[in-house]
């Protein structure tokens, strides 16, 4: 259908075939307020801007490319190096005044440039849909995108929609493989066992009295997931916007005027609309005039690094790459830096990210907020539609040319993916063929070169392959013969819907199964109330068609099954108590159709707490419990949600406890990291191959032995959910996490049965995969279910020398059925430059991404040799990577610990990985802690990984609205990024720290009277209750400042960080403490005396 | 005249390991299919998990036979291989059925860089130990031979009269 709208069209467009330039400024026009900080739209994302201002001659700013003009005239678009200075070296180093501030250093025509960048942004941003932050919101430019003869992709999108929006899929209709099962003429009474030996009774749930028909459809969408609501324009370039408002009259024409395929809605043609807008707008407006000087000045005694630049924020797309950094006047000069360096610098100027920084002098390294991920040094064309940092990041951002040079950085290559994220504008093709290289299988991406029109070179293998003459026509701009103007080869993120050779099967309808625990722990726990009243809230927003299937498992000792067959008057619970052959009493009617079945559903949701309240089963036979459910789900595959609140100890994959609490604290190794059976492993194996992913929940005060346990979720692509000491009444604050963890879990995108391949350019191999998946060959990812919050790492390994080519490309493409039933395609894909020297190499270092890399080799290392092996490797890399940095490309020595500039938060980082739960000895830690905290360590997107490994201080009693963010009518307060050292908190403040999945407001015993009063409620600093985890909803400007900002840091990841209100003298303060990472213990070393450890060893 | 038991084990490694070279082509080309993506990792590890512990078998069968056989420096060859399969299977993942690789790490570039090279240097150590056992087995038929014609000519001196049948024996 699809083809024929092309070919229709394709005769129109042959006409005008280059005429596109002018008729696509307009159309950018329209789409930049519509679609925020697009991924494709960075106008500013210039890595002219991001390491030096550059001298305007060298380096024109060039907004829109060349290819407005007569396409004749630039042949080779894609091929960026062509006739360029040598490679991306001058941009490092073109700096014209070697240590000036930035924003002073800029040439006149490139702060314009800069200002006018930025200022696109503000409109967008302004005009971003309502709800900015909202998960789900589909706002979708409705009219404008539905073509009239395709079918409207938008809504058949994989996002969580209120069915009453979604039309039945009724294209998918011939796939349900299965019969509905209303049509199974089973009686619904106690005549259908199969077995009467295993004997099953059937008692009948008291059907609950009055209809529930979930009048709670949710309004889809929990606010904020995904990027951070910050894309404020200080973000693109360390170009500071210059002081005053950015001049949003002069709105540049984009740099791609004709990425306008998301935007342009009445424009676009009908072969592909953006989707997933839904998070639209994700660019907030930063304050525009914000004052350098705003924040609190420094405590004397420190080298004042000061910020010159905008305060960044949290994790944000297309964030410059280092701070903006006034240089420490008392840094090495450039002189020190070996002659390469020099040399490539132009006017003999240190990048930025090479200032050499001592680190034993300076002690304020943390930039104003958080630190964001550097710029690949690339050609500014690339750059600008390379793919979001976010999303696809590497740890060094310049690739060395060979692997001795590699060995020689001694830092580890590897790339972080978070493939699956919720992203707020992402162009969707859909065409009939999918243009791939013929001998790599590549996708065409934004990197490829043309040859002429009719044939493009793979940037990944080098073959030259031929132009379809369906890709000769651009949807977008309507015309005929730019095939590289079409969406595919202008966005490095983008989506196919699948035509029918990527399926082996029907794609499959959503199926979801719910396997509790039941047992008298589980019902003591209480979360059996909360997890049905969340499922019954959610129950309209579980992403899905017509065709989705529901099941309920419950087990103890024995397993339950529920008979949720349209036509019953209510559920029936089948038990079979054969653990040990375990099969299925009814398998057509277990799981049942949602839609159909719905009330059915219901009753047994209202029903089931009060089930079991009796119950005193003790034993939990979950081995059993997972088998049968994996013999449901087997067929079609689908999510299994495992809730476990203890040790399993009946039947298959009975374990014991393997804990001595006594060893806790332990200095020594710490045993029982590995599994202790591969029972769950092969268990997740068989779910794997059958497509069926298994996510558990665990719930306990006691020890569970996740070390096995977790393997049924990591090899099966699940996630895994702890929640330690969950009790309904004793600890609320788990409550509410586990709450708002459902909700987004139950509510969230989610893709089926599907493969992920990372492809990257020949003589690059992948060394190893860090996630949850199971690994099917070399460079494919086999994922059952993939979610929005799923991570993935990557080590990469130089197998062949990489001399002639300059840059390097890595394709991530992920294959999945929606829960539409539809097969997509996401794609990805990243390029970096290859350099030479190893100066160029510590430049392009990403800190945080090596930080990430390294805390899952170290998992790995902790699991297969042992802890201690792990933590001495973690303080190798980084004594490895300095004395490389000193020995090799500092040419005078000096005393002190040296680091390069972007480098210069390793220490701190490996340190706090040291520290962390996962690794750390001497504190007391409970194995269980230990395991999931690695978990997440493996499994969390590198944006939220980095609060886990090094939580965010704030000092809160003071919150201003100065430099503030507005996000939807709300104002976000900006307080300063403070160092985790208790020198840093005060008696007289409230600090807030922010840890990734819980926040700790810590009040000082003589806080201002005022905070207490006006954002507490309460008179004084005795009279703040122990417990609290809520702030009150006070009326005051103060207690809205700090609701909006603790809001605002929770939605900004996608699960919910319980908040502590902690006082001197609370239970949790050591917890608190703990995180102070900079400070001494009795079993670590701070922060100064590791830093001279380091030094110590590097000078050996 | 009989081979001596010395013999009889050379003979007997010698085709043990003409098994083992083919265990260890296989292998070899079970990983580099593995490398290649032609194969699913859990179909690869169930064929080659269940041939670890015969190869191991046999080789430590032969090497019982050598040491009753008192061939020491024939059985201080193969110690050392004997210690690393030991140890080899000592530290095996944790794994119900025997065997040695696991689905989910052997993807794992180190992992599978060293299968391959423990392979090749598998199929060099026993093809080197097939031919030392051509040797040792030729060695110790020739020995046999030898000291049956000592024996011959010891009891020929004795008895004179039966001269004629062994030189027969001896051209063999």
């Amino acid at each position: 259908m699809s083809t024929a709208g092309v070919n229709s069209q394709n005769g129109t467009g042959t006409g005008q075939t280059y005429a596109n330039g002018p008729t696509q400024a307009p159309a950018s026009l329209h789409q930049v307020p519509g679609i925020g900080s697009g991924m494709t739209h960075q106008p500013a994302y210039n890595p002219l801007q991001a390491k030096a201002p550059t001298p305007p001659g060298l380096y024109p700013y060039q907004p829109v490319p060349s290819f407005n003009s007569s396409p004749s005239a630039q042949p080779l678009l894609s091929s960026p190096l062509v006739g360029r200075p040598p490679s991306h070296t001058p941009p490092l180093s073109a700096s014209p005044g070697p240590r000036l501030p930035h924003g002073h250093a800029t040439p006149p025509p490139l702060a314009a440039a800069a200002a006018v960048s930025s200022s696109s942004y503000y409109p967008s941003s302004q005009h971003s849909m309502a709800p900015t932050w909202q998960f789900n919101t589909v706002p979708q430019l409705p009219g404008s995108v539905a073509p009239a003869n395709v079918p409207f992709r938008g809504t058949v999108g994989n996002h969580v929609n209120p069915p009453a929006s979604l039309p039945a899929a009724t294209s998918s209709a011939p796939f349900s493989s299965t019969p509905p099962p209303l049509n199974n003429p089973q009686p619904p009474g106690p005549g259908i066992p199969p077995t009467s030996m295993h004997g099953y009774t059937q008692p009948g749930l008291a059907p609950s009295p009055g209809n529930f028909m979930s009048p709670h459809t949710y309004p889809h969408g929990r606010p904020g997931f995904g990027p951070p609501p910050t894309g404020p324009p200080p973000a693109m370039k360390p170009t500071p916007p210059p002081p005053g408002a950015p001049v949003t009259s002069a709105t540049p024409p984009p740099p791609k005027a004709d990425g306008a395929l998301t935007g342009n809605g009445p424009h676009a043609p009908n072969n592909f609309n953006h989707v997933d807008n839904k998070m639209a707008g994700q660019t907030q407006p930063g304050p525009p005039n914000r004052h350098v000087g705003h924040y609190p000045s420094l405590p004397p005694g420190y080298q004042n690094t000061s910020h010159a630049g905008p305060p960044m924020h949290p994790p944000q797309p297309y964030t410059q790459p280092t701070q903006p950094y006034q240089q420490s006047l008392s840094g090495p000069g450039p002189a020190q830096l070996s002659p390469s360096l020099a040399a490539m610098s132009l006017q003999s100027s240190t990048p930025e990210a090479l200032r050499v920084v001592n680190l034993l002098q300076e002690r304020n390294l943390l930039p104003p907020t958080a630190v964001s991920a550097p710029t690949p040094c690339l050609p500014q064309d690339l750059q600008k539609i390379n793919c979001n940092p976010e999303v696809f990041r590497s740890t060094l951002t310049s690739i060395p040319q060979s692997q001795s040079l590699l060995n020689k950085a001694k830092m580890p290559l590897g790339l972080l993916l978070h493939p699956f994220k919720d992203l707020s504008q992402l162009p969707v093709v859909t065409s009939s063929t999918i243009v791939r290289c013929r001998s790599c299988r590549t996708y065409i991406n934004p990197f490829v070169s043309f040859l002429d029109q009719r044939r493009w070179k793979c940037n990944l293998c080098y073959r030259v392959n031929d132009v379809p003459e369906e890709f000769m026509y651009n949807p977008v701009s309507r015309s005929y013969g730019e095939p590289h103007k079409r969406p595919e080869v202008q966005n490095a993120t983008i989506e196919f819907i699948a035509p029918s050779e990527y399926m082996l099967r029907p794609p499959q309808p959503a199926v979801y199964l719910f396997v509790l625990d039941v047992s008298h722990n589980a019902v003591e726990t209480g979360y059996l109330t909360v997890f049905c009243q969340s499922l019954l809230e959610n129950i309209n927003a579980l992403p899905g068609d017509s065709r989705t299937k529901v099941g309920f498992i419950t087990f103890d000792s024995t397993i339950h099954f529920y008979n949720l067959q349209e036509g019953l008057s209510q559920p029936q619970m089948l038990i079979v108590s054969d653990i040990e052959e375990i099969f299925l009493p009814t398998p057509d009617s277990l799981l049942v159709n949602l839609n159909e079945c719905k009330e059915l559903v219901q009753d047994l949701l209202k029903s089931l707490p009060n089930l079991f309240l009796k119950t005193m089963e003790t034993q939990s036979a979950l081995g059993s419990a997972l088998q049968a459910a994996f013999k449901l789900l087997s067929p079609t595959g689908g999510r299994m949600s495992v809730f476990q609140t203890q040790l399993p100890n009946l039947g298959m994959g009975a374990l014991q406890s393997r804990e001595d609490p006594n060893q806790r604290a332990s200095a020594k190794d710490i045993q029982h990291l590995s599994p202790a059976t591969d029972f769950y492993k092969k268990l997740a194996l068989d779910c794997s191959g059958q497509q069926v992913a298994v996510d558990l929940f665990l719930l306990s005060a006691q020890y569970c032995d996740l070390a096995s346990l977790g393997c049924i979720s990591r090899y099966s692509a699940g996630s895994v959910y702890h929640y330690p000491s969950y009790h309904q009444q004793h600890n609320p604050a788990q409550v509410e996490r586990f709450q708002k963890d459902l909700k987004r879990y139950l509510t969230r995108k989610i893709g089926f049965e599907a493969v992920m391949r990372i492809r990257c350019t020949k003589g690059l191999s992948i060394h190893t995969f860090h996630g949850n998946f199971f690994v099917r060959s070399t460079d494919l990812l086999s994922l059952p279910n993939v979610n929005p919050d799923a991570g993935f790492a990557v080590q990469m390994s130089i197998e062949e020398n990489l001399d002639d080519m300059q840059v390097v490309s890595f394709q991530a493409a992920l294959l999945y059925t929606s829960s539409k039933g539809e097969r997509r395609i996401r794609v990805h894909t990243l390029c970096l430059p290859v350099v030479s020297s190893l100066s160029d190499i510590f430049a392009g270092a990403d800190v945080q991404a090596i930080t990430g890399l390294l805390a899952c080799m170290a998992v790995d290392r902790s699991v297969t040799a042992s802890l201690s092996d792990a933590r001495d490797a973690m303080t190798n890399a980084v004594i490895d990577s300095l004395s490389s940095y000193r020995h090799s490309v500092l040419t005078i020595q000096q005393p002190g610990l040296l680091a390069p500039a972007c480098l210069r938060l390793f220490p701190l980082y490996i340190l706090a990985l040291l520290k962390q739960r996962a690794f750390r000895t001497g504190t007391s830690t409970r194995l269980d802690d230990r395991v999931f905290a690695m978990y997440q360590l493996k499994y969390q997107p590198l944006a939220y990984s980095v609060l886990l490994i090094h939580p965010a201080l704030y000092r809160v009693d003071d919150l201003t609205d100065e430099g503030a963010l507005n996000i939807s009518e709300r104002t976000i307060p900006q307080p300063r990024l403070l160092q985790l050292s208790v020198e840093k908190l005060s008696r007289e403040g409230a600090f807030l720290m922010d840890a990734g999945t819980v926040m700790y407001l810590w009040i000082g015993r003589n806080c201002h009277s005022n905070f207490l009063t006006q954002v507490l409620g309460v008179p004084s600093c005795s009279s703040v209750p122990e417990n609290l985890y809520l702030l009150p909803e006070l009326d005051t400007a103060e207690s809205q400042r700090t609701r909006a900002f603790v809001g605002w840091l929770r939605d900004q990841r996608p699960f919910f960080p319980s908040l502590h209100i902690i006082k001197d003298e609370s239970q949790l303060k050591p917890h608190f403490m703990q995180n102070m990472i900079e400070d001494r213990t009795e079993s670590a070393l701070s922060y100064y005396e590791f830093l001279l450890h380091l030094q110590q060893q590097i000078s050996k | 005249m009989a081979f001596t038991f010395a013999a009889f084990c050379y003979m007997l490694a010698l085709l043990l390991t003409a098994a083992l070279i083919f265990f260890a082509i296989w292998h070899i080309i079970a990983f580099d299919e593995l490398k290649t993506d032609y194969k699913n990792p859990i179909d690869q590890c169930n064929t080659l998990n269940p041939l670890v512990l015969p190869e191991y078998l046999i080789h430590f069968f032969f090497c019982v036979m050598f040491f009753c056989a008192a061939e020491w420096l024939t059985l201080f060859l193969n110690l050392p291989l004997l210690a690393y399969h030991v140890w080899r299977y000592m530290s095996r993942p944790v794994m119900s059925c025997p065997g040695l690789y696991d689905p989910t790490t052997i993807m794992n570039a180190d992992i599978l860089a060293y299968c391959q090279k423990e392979g090749w240097c598998k199929l060099a150590f026993y093809l080197l130990s097939f031919f030392y056992y051509l040797y040792g087995c030729d060695k110790k038929k020739n020995l046999s031979v030898a000291m049956e014609i000592l024996h011959c000519t010891l009891v020929d001196s004795s008895k004179n009269d039966r001269r004629v049948r062994h030189p027969q024996t001896t051209k063999t």
